[in-house]
């Protein structure tokens, strides 16, 4: 049972402030992702935890207990890095066994437990060697080994699999999540790679200029960002973001994308849900899946044209310019034969977000 | 680098290959020729042109060890046939062993020589690179108030020819009575190899990821158990190649030594150019005390030099 909980988090470099009054609470067995940019303060609140940076202001709690004044040898927790870290000098029975002889545990009770942890990760074979004569894949199943042997309260890893090529990257990331499922343990990973984050995370974290910008699943940060950062940093290809004017109709409300002469109808809810917020400080956010792209003229579309079509095996993008923007939509292979056709386009409402622009954050309009 | 090519590329080649071969003789020569002359006998030391082929023979070897007058008259047949081997080879060159009155042999002044040049220069050199390791690693590891300032001024004590302070040292040396004692010559060099040694370390602790000693951290060690369990170990190539270095300088100090010491802590590098003194030089003994004196150094670097090729290119070598 462990969990982390960080009260008011305060870190600087010199005049930089790199995390600026971070709360956050973890529960036992969750897993936590921290995402952003590199330079978002991610990792320096990963060491901050882990004992490896001092903060400047706040608390570090683990299981109630402030621990930001214990080294890092007393908080009882293990980290990953993205270098792997493993100790050259050392084989790789040695450099599991490292942490456990740190322990004074008798020779036998560390051999059975390096060997358990060897057989969980199927790198029995590997025990001789030295982790020069590693590929990268099995360099990281030695590292999870020696964070997992000691059976720590919580598991840090700094963006683990960053180092490694894309294939393996994705089989590692399918055996963090076993893993993760099967030994429980509560976790925290940071990773600059929404993907990740989207696949791993009981709960992301995203950080930008080290201000928390949202803490919510997968599916509520994708579906639900809580403002423009996040609106574009989760989710690939991004998210559409552009200036728009709300005007009333008859019987619903229109929304002028870039200036063009016709807006895109929106149901007449839109207006209440607006509450008179003012035009000129609004941005509608739309996903290229919410941007709906029909071959022939059809009631409530709008008449674009495309202009780069991007094939990406299973699906295409295409860049539809819009008055004076570009929105991009998600179709089929090959739905638009290429720059230059002429089609016809509508936004799902329910799929809008709107934003404040001036604060960035969103409206939380749902239609 | 690329595949040699053209035939120009390929003659360039083969001629950079024959310069490198004249400066190698070049720089061999002299060692060849200490060599060769520790082992000729006395009388082809000096042949101009110089002898070439010669019976090889240990009798340098036996003079430099022992304590030798000149004989008056040759030794009786009885003598000579009761002496041992090598002490026939000294009557053989007109010269007798001194003994004590109770018949021990004397030996000469170059054996407590050597072991004092041996036990000056594998101290200071343990001291040097042993502090140097560790102050490498402060500044390597932590955020020091003025570091530049400070590694700077390590550096500027190695900015002045150490000879300027000879005067000043000797009278200070004098005053604490630390003139002719072991612990002198090494805290000098100690002193002298100290800022070499301080920044060779920095180099190569720059160079060993920090992530290591973290990782030890966090796997429940203390920093002193990382630094000796993680860092030391990672750090053993960058010692090795300090360690040469500042055996060599303090191995082959000659200015202080000659200043400093005169009998009891005398090093070598003094003493076998004493022996030319005066009369006629007997030179295979002082080519035959070079050539031991050059053994230590070739054997130490012989051992390192794995390590000693990396110490040269550090820092050109990512990792």
């Amino acid at each position: 049972m462990t969990q982390i909980e960080l009260r008011g988090v305060q870190k600087y470099f010199g005049a930089v402030q790199v995390i600026k009054d971070l709360n956050l609470k973890i529960d036992d067995n969750e897993f936590i992702v921290l995402l952003g940019q590199s330079g978002c303060g991610k990792t320096t609140t990963l060491r901050a935890i882990a004992g490896l940076e001092t903060i400047d202001g706040g608390d570090v709690l683990i299981d109630g207990k402030p621990v930001q004044h214990l080294k890092a040898a007393d908080r009882d927790i293990a980290m990953v890095f993205q270098s792997f870290s493993l100790y050259p000098h050392m084989s790789v029975y040695e450099n599991i066994a490292f942490p456990l002889r740190a322990t004074r545990k008798s020779k036998a009770e560390i051999d059975s437990e390096v060997r358990s942890v060897a057989k969980t990760l199927q790198i029995s074979d590997l025990l001789a060697r030295k982790p020069s004569a590693l590929s990268g894949g099995d360099m990281q199943r030695v590292a999870i080994g020696r964070a997992l042997v000691r059976r720590p309260k919580a598991m840090l890893m700094d963006e683990p699999i960053g180092a490694l090529d894309a294939k393996l990257r994705e089989e590692m990331r399918a055996e963090i999540k076993r893993l993760h499922i099967k030994q429980g343990s509560t976790t925290i990973y940071v990773t600059h790679d929404q993907i990740e984050a989207m696949s791993l995370a009981d709960r992301i974290v995203i950080m930008h200029e080290g201000v928390l910008q949202q803490v919510g699943s997968p599916d509520e940060v994708y579906s639900r960002p809580a403002n423009l950062f996040v609106a574009q940093f989760v989710g690939s290809p991004v998210m559409n973001v552009a200036d728009v004017a709300v005007a009333e109709k008859a019987s619903s409300a229109s929304v002028t994308v870039g200036g063009a002469a016709t807006g895109f109808e929106f149901p007449r809810a839109l207006l209440s849900k607006l509450n008179g917020h003012a035009s000129d400080k609004l941005a509608l956010g739309i996903r290229p899946e919410g941007v709906i792209v029909r071959r022939e003229a059809t009631e409530g579309f709008l008449p674009v044209e495309a202009q780069i079509v991007e094939p990406l095996g299973s699906f295409d993008i295409v860049d539809l310019k819009v008055g004076s923007t570009m929105l991009r939509a998600r179709t089929r292979s090959g739905f638009v034969s290429g720059p230059g056709v002429k089609v016809f386009a509508r936004i799902d409402p329910a799929q809008a977000h709107f934003f404040d622009t001036a604060s960035g954050k969103s409206l939380g309009v749902r239609l | 680098m690329a595949a040699v090519t053209t035939s120009t590329e390929r003659s360039l080649n083969k001629l950079a290959i024959v310069g490198v071969l004249i400066v190698t003789i070049i720089f061999l020569a002299p060692i060849y020729w200490i060599a060769s002359t520790a082992f000729k006998p006395r009388n082809l030391a000096t042949t101009i042109p110089p002898t070439v082929v010669f019976q090889p023979e240990i009798s340098p070897f036996v003079k430099l060890f022992t304590k030798r007058s000149q004989l008056r008259t040759a030794p009786t047949p009885e003598q000579y046939a009761a002496a041992p081997w090598w002490e026939r080879l000294v009557f053989d060159g007109g010269e007798k062993v001194v003994r004590s009155g109770r018949g021990e042999v004397q030996w000469s002044g170059y054996p407590n020589r050597f072991m004092n040049s041996l036990i000056v220069a594998i101290t200071s050199t343990v001291l040097a690179v042993g502090m140097g390791t560790f102050t490498a690693y402060g500044f390597s590891r932590f955020r020091i108030k003025g570091e530049q300032d400070l590694l700077f001024f390590i550096l500027s004590t190695r900015m002045l020819p150490p000879v300027v302070v000879a005067i000043p040292m000797f009278l200070m040396y004098r005053a604490v009575g630390l003139n002719d004692t072991h612990w002198g010559l090494i805290i000098l060099y100690t002193a002298f190899n100290l800022s070499f040694s301080v920044w060779l370390m920095k180099g190569f602790m720059d160079e060993i990821p920090k992530e290591y000693e973290e990782a030890a951290l966090v796997d429940g060690y203390t920093r002193m158990e990382a630094f000796f369990k993680i860092v030391l170990p990672e750090a053993a190539t960058g010692i090795a190649a300090t360690a040469v270095f500042c055996f060599i300088t303090a191995w082959n100090e000659y200015a202080f030594a000659l200043i400093m010491t005169n009998r009891r802590a005398q090093t070598a590098p003094p003493f076998i150019p004493s022996q030319v003194g005066s009369g006629l030089p007997d030179w295979t003994v002082i080519a035959a005390g070079t050539f031991l004196f050059l053994l230590p150094v070739a054997i130490f670097t012989f051992l390192l030099r794995n390590h000693l090729l990396r110490g040269m290119s550090f820092g050109a070598i990512r990792k």
